[in-house]
């Protein structure tokens, strides 16, 4: 579904169900040049089981008019954005990657609009290398191959979105691709990681936050070790770590391990 | 695991799609000859019949087997994921059914050496599918896919390439623009002429929202509680939907036992797949030489017409270009009859792609349905003769060869 933000379009996906503001909701937040299909397992089974899903497209990425958000700080104003354009007033916040410092700002700036807040492959700081930066821009392509090659930890990925026979080293690059295409204006590919990189409230923002949270980290992730996501938990009120056997890919390379931790997260 | 840069060929050639066996650390592929697999919960088995979880239910449908088959084929053709069939043929019919809709239109060609123009003229309002072959059969004329993809991505088509000949090992046709790719696994892939089996592998490439020529994949699909695959997938709504329709409506499945023996073939593939390039070359030019040959169909040879695409295009270049050709022996068909008959070492079979050498008569086997005319628009006469090169030492097929031509030309006598 479409829904008017700051005047813009932004797709979310309802996860096969009609959006229903009645029901408890979660809101899935993707990482730099992915969209909402990286969630499709996770964000369908809990649309299906009594949540209300809005797996979105960021702003100016996918589907999703307006503006790629230019900082953590601006996306985090939209996703709260959304939340009142659609009428929820409390929802969970999970992101993935850049979305996860997203969803971690917007817990902070309102702390009573969310019920609880998942953090899936996160780093603070999130620093992206000089070279890769300068990458995202003049050599893209080469940019894409190696991300994905970092982002993946495995050869032979189990049933995943697209079903048995999915081939996530291709699948990720081809979405990389498309989503940097979907934006002919704005690089979202340098947008994304700069914002990532410019990042500096993290510490900050983890105080503030009310609601418990969950740390989901790939055992072999090399984008933002299982390390890499300790000062934040350092910072948190109520805290839970999950770690589970993939890359940065998580959600495509560990798809039901990281559904079950959602899913009992949210039940807790 | 994988480090800076993407897996070569190689690797993924033997390692893509299989781990370990965790059940009991088996390292080679296990041969998972089960219809079903249990499901852990009344929950688990609902979730997995809506797509919220992942997993095999029946081998109708998907097989781990077969997985690891279709995780390896798209590794190799650089796609997104792929589907095994039970034969080569099956393959293109599970595309086709997934995108024509009633009344849908297929461009295609029997002479893909000509203008790339020809493709453009041949589309129509109900156009859905441009078809190729990277090879022409027999005439190895070469696919110009790159200007092909643009026509047909200038329509809001996709273009489907058979790949068969050429084995992703020597053409890649996704990273030339094509969007969706197909194998006869039957030959080259599983390259042992004991199996019969196809994959249909998905680019990822094609954007079918903004085509617009497909609401089978854009808007609710009242088969699957009105799911739409182009939400569900940005980049896979085609591969989710032929596992879902096709697959499971037709049963065109391949049998896990046949997937497996297929993936004995692709493991070595840059072997036989580098052999036969130099066999074939020793091959090619002795018979080019030889004085009761009439023509040699090989873009090896300058005088082919898909030389010079073949050394743009092919891994090797011209080299590259298959190891099954055509030629053309100076005499009747009576004589062609002789040639064949004395051969020892070619074996007279309708296949190709075998580590055996192959031979047929195509006109009186392979092509014997079409009328003179049609035969010679596919650039096949009454005296040609299709090789398949294998495996064996080049120097005994040739005087295997050489033995056979002697014999034809005595014949006519």
């Amino acid at each position: 579904m479409f829904i008017d933000v700051h005047g813009a379009p932004l797709y979310a996906y309802t996860g096969g169900r009609p959006f229903d503001a009645a029901r408890p909701t979660v809101v899935f937040i993707h990482g730099v040049l992915n969209d909402h299909s990286v969630w499709i397992l996770q964000s369908r089974h809990l649309a299906h089981h009594g949540w209300n899903v809005l797996a979105i497209d960021l702003p100016g990425h996918g589907r999703s008019g307006g503006q790629p958000p230019a900082s953590v700080e601006q996306a985090a104003d939209g996703v709260l954005a959304l939340l009142r354009a659609a009428g929820v007033a409390r929802a969970a916040l999970v992101g993935h990657s850049f979305g996860s410092l997203i969803a971690l700002e917007a817990a902070a700036r309102a702390p009573a609009q969310v019920s609880h807040l998942v953090l899936v492959g996160t780093a603070f700081p999130m620093k992206v290398s000089p070279a890769l930066l300068e990458a995202s821009v003049s050599a893209p392509e080469q940019a894409i191959h190696m991300v994905n090659v970092f982002s993946h930890s495995t050869l032979c990925p189990p049933p995943s979105a697209l079903g048995p026979g999915t081939w996530l080293y291709g699948s990720s690059r081809a979405l990389m691709r498309r989503v940097l295409a979907s934006n002919p204006a704005v690089n979202v590919f340098h947008t994304g990681f700069q914002a990532c990189d410019r990042y500096a409230g993290g510490e900050q923002a983890m105080a503030a936050v009310q609601c418990p949270t969950l740390f989901l980290v790939g055992r072999h992730d090399q984008m933002t070790p299982p390390r890499a996501a300790r000062a934040l938990a350092a910072h948190a009120r109520q805290a839970k770590v999950v770690e589970v056997e993939a890359g940065h890919a998580l959600m495509t390379e560990a798809p039901g391990e990281v559904l079950d931790a959602l899913r009992d997260f949210l039940a807790a | 695991m994988p480090g800076y840069a993407d897996p070569g060929f190689d690797t993924l050639a033997i390692h893509a799609g299989a781990r370990p066996d965790p059940a009991t650390g088996a390292r080679a592929v296990p041969i998972h000859l089960s219809t079903s697999f249990v499901f852990d919960s009344s929950d688990h088995a609902a979730q997995l019949f809506n797509m919220e979880r992942a997993g095999h239910v029946y081998s109708r449908i998907s097989n781990p087997t077969n997985a690891v088959l279709e995780q390896r084929a798209a590794a190799l053709e650089g796609g997104i994921g792929a589907i095994a069939t039970a034969s080569g043929q099956a393959a293109p019919h599970l595309a086709i059914v997934t995108l024509m809709g009633a009344g849908g239109h297929i461009v295609a060609t029997s002479a893909p050496h000509g203008d790339p123009d020809g493709w453009r003229a041949a589309i129509r309002p109900n156009t859905r599918l441009l078809l190729g072959e990277t090879l022409g059969n027999p005439g190895l004329e070469v696919l110009d896919i790159p200007a092909v993809a643009q026509i047909a991505h200038d329509a809001g088509v996709p273009l489907l390439v058979d790949s068969t000949f050429t084995t992703p090992y020597l053409l890649r046709p996704l990273a030339h623009g094509a969007d969706l790719v197909y194998h006869s696994a039957t030959k080259f892939l599983s390259g042992h002429g004991t199996v019969i089996g196809g994959v249909l592998v998905d680019g990822g490439s094609f954007d079918w929202e903004r085509s617009g020529r497909f609401p089978e994949l854009t808007t609710p699909y009242d088969g699957f509680h009105g799911m739409v695959f182009s939400e569900e997938g940005t980049v896979g709504a085609f591969l989710l939907r032929p596992r879902r329709e096709g697959l499971r409506g037709f049963g065109a499945a391949l049998s896990p036992h046949s997937a497996w023996r297929i993936l004995q073939g692709i493991g070595p593939l840059p072997l036989p797949r580098e052999r036969p390039n130099a066999h074939l070359e020793r091959v090619v030019c002795f018979l080019a030489e030889h004085p009761f040959v009439a023509r040699v169909g090989h873009p090896l040879l300058e005088s082919h017409p898909s030389h010079a695409l073949a050394q743009r295009l092919l891994k090797h270049g011209a080299r590259g270009a298959g190891s099954v050709f055509s030629f053309d022996i100076k005499g009747s068909r009576a004589q062609g009859k002789a040639f064949i008959d004395t051969l020892k070492l070619f074996s007279h079979l309708a296949n190709v792609g075998d580590c055996r050498s192959l031979v047929i008569h195509p006109a009186s086997t392979t092509h014997f349905r079409m009328n003179d005319e049609a035969l010679a628009a596919a650039g096949i006469g009454p005296g040609t003769i299709r090789l398949s090169i294998g495996l064996e030492d080049p120097r005994d097929l040739i005087d295997d060869l050489k033995r056979a031509l002697k014999a034809a030309e005595k014949a006519g006598a």
